[in-house]
């Protein structure tokens, strides 16, 4: 299998704190690969350093064997990786179909003079970028909500259209960041479906940080663990479920002093 | 009537009738002097306030540079028609002028536009005062110009129909880009920056565009002003003329094109019409803002729109096909 995303002693400094450290991970494609550890271990500071919302302290980042370390997060976006925020992140004044919309306007090609006066070209965009996203909208059962302001919506229907919103970049990396977080078990248990669903229907590569350990055993293809920083294990959900270091790290080492 | 209100032509008719009725009432004498200078005074208040409206309202800046860029605009245009062309027939004259106006200003919206990547919020409006300020003190010191004395007997070339013409234009630009997808990065700008940027939005050509655009239009308005009063000063582009168009943004409403127009006419009349209470006037205007503020912080009209404004896109509402795979 070939990798889709590489990192390469990736390292992530804030001030003193070493954040992400000498990290070194790869993604195949097609598969969906847990990144779990235990809070603060640097998940989220990973898919910022992965998206560009950070530039690396030092190390590389490889898409698609190609370095896109220090660029904008927009230049990746449109790359092909797309992401969902651990706190939803929409544009909650928005309507539903802009949200999509907007996502899937990196696609859009006119220019700034087109948009000014309103060309032909850009007219014929406009209809075409409606029409993606209508059907994409349609396609969540989101369809009837288009005009709603998304900050109107229901938590889970929001957490959904964040994934929509995703989805609208045709990405090939998506990027799924606590999708669970303020679900109970069987909300959790609905979006591990879902999200197979999506995995499979837009053949996509999933890389997904989750606390909810029955949801990423059940999905996960294989899952990297790490702590303060550094991977400490990995490997399918079954060997890392048994490594003492991993139990050692979410438990506390027995007769060590908290 | 209510069909008609809902037809695609509407927005045509009514443009048409105004711009004939702009170019012809003038000179029948049924509208004085007076009135006509009201109603410039409200065009360019317009376009003032829907361009500043482009970067304080849709991209959720603020900006208090906007007096500015109008500074520019009025400064370059005049120095066409004072020193360089004087006589030249008024016809081609005007129109270059309000165009090198809008042009200059648009080349100094630029490096602000530039400097907003980095800055926001606080920072950005004092990086906008400071502008301000350097222009000011810029047009003070330089004689050509006529330094704090400002520059006479610019020639009285704004009409209504002019006035009109350009209000007109701005806000159809304006809408346009709203309603393109550098508009929905401008309006995603506002919301979530970073959300903005991870969904492929390149905020920074979006906020090129929008300063680019405010400003452009900031100088045709400083054009117009130029040639309705016929003199102009360093101190006629100072924090409170920005303060005005302030007001009237977040009067009419922020986001808006109906909110700008309304908050421009609301203004501009408003000040016309209490000119019989003296002082108390200036208490008037910002007593109705706090109020505002505090029952509609967003202005009479915030986030929305009539919908004759608004590009028509029809939206194909399809059915889900039925071979699609169910969604859990």
């Amino acid at each position: 299998m070939s990798a889709l995303l590489e990192t390469r002693n990736l390292t992530r400094q804030f001030g003193g704190l070493r954040a992400i450290s000498d990290l070194s991970l790869s993604v195949n494609t097609g598969e969906i690969l847990g990144v779990i550890g235990p809070n603060g271990a640097g998940k989220t500071t990973l898919f910022n350093l992965l998206t560009g919302i950070y530039p690396p302290s030092s190390g590389d980042i490889l898409f698609n064997g190609s370095s896109i370390a220090g660029l904008l997060p927009s230049q990746i976006a449109r790359l092909g990786v797309a992401r969902t925020f651990q706190n939803i992140r929409l544009f909650r004044q928005l309507s539903v179909l802009e949200n999509t919309r907007i996502a899937y306007d990196s696609q859009l090609a006119y220019s700034p003079v087109d948009a000014l006066l309103r060309t032909p070209r850009a007219r014929r965009r406009e209809v075409e970028s409606i029409d993606a996203s209508m059907e994409l909208l349609e396609l969540f059962k989101l369809g009837s909500m288009a005009d709603e302001c998304a900050g109107d919506l229901s938590y889970g229907s929001q957490r959904r259209l964040e994934i929509v919103r995703a989805l609208a970049l045709k990405p090939s990396l998506l990027l799924l960041d606590e999708p669970a977080a303020g679900m109970n078990p069987s909300e959790a248990m609905q979006l591990l479906d879902f999200i197979r669903w999506v995995h499979g229907k837009f053949s996509l590569t999933i890389v997904l940080i989750e606390h909810h350990m029955q949801m990423v055993m059940a999905l996960c293809d294989r899952i990297e663990v790490i702590e303060f920083g550094i991977r400490i294990a990995g490997g399918r959900p079954e060997e890392v479920k048994s490594n003492p270091r991993v139990i050692d790290a979410y438990l506390g080492v027995e007769g060590e002093l908290p | 009537m209510t069909k008609f209100v809902k037809s695609r032509y509407l927005p045509a008719t009514l443009i048409i009738t105004g711009l004939i009725a702009a170019t012809v009432l003038p000179s029948t004498g049924l509208v004085n002097d007076y009135l006509q200078f009201v109603l410039m005074s409200v065009a360019i208040n317009a376009i003032l306030c829907v361009s500043l409206n482009l970067v304080n309202g849709w991209m959720g800046e603020f900006s208090v540079g906007h007096a500015g860029f109008m500074a520019l605009g009025a400064y370059a245009s005049a120095i066409l028609t004072v020193k360089l062309l004087p006589g030249a027939p008024s016809m081609l004259l005007f129109p270059a002028a309000v165009l090198i106006g809008g042009t200059v200003a648009g080349l100094a919206g630029v490096p602000v536009g530039i400097l907003s990547f980095k800055t926001r919020g606080d920072y950005l409006a004092i990086i906008t005062l400071a502008f301000l300020m350097i222009v000011k003190s810029g047009l003070e010191n330089i004689p050509y110009t006529g330094g704090p004395r400002g520059m006479l007997g610019i020639p009285r070339l704004t009409t209504v129909a002019w006035a009109y013409f350009w209000c007109v234009l701005a806000f159809w630009v304006i809408r346009n880009l709203v309603y393109s997808k550098y508009g929905r990065g401008i309006s995603a700008i506002r919301e979530d920056e970073v959300a903005a940027e991870a969904m492929g939005v390149s905020t920074r050509s979006a906020k090129l565009v929008a300063f680019v655009t405010s400003s452009f239009f900031a100088g045709v308005a400083g054009a117009l002003f130029a040639h309705q009063l016929q003199f102009i000063n360093p101190s006629s582009f100072d924090i409170l003329k920005s303060t005005e168009i302030l007001v009237m943004v977040y009067l009419g409403g922020v986001a808006s094109l109906g909110g700008s127009l309304l908050g421009a006419g609301v203004v501009t009349i408003l000040t016309q019409c209490l000119q019989p209470l003296g002082t108390w006037r200036m208490v008037v205007l910002p007593a109705l803002l706090v109020l505002l503020m505090l029952f509609r912080p967003g202005g009479i009209m915030g986030y929305r729109d009539w919908s004759w404004l608004k590009p028509r896109i029809t939206k194909k509402l399809r059915s889900a096909k039925s071979k699609e795979a169910p969604l859990p």
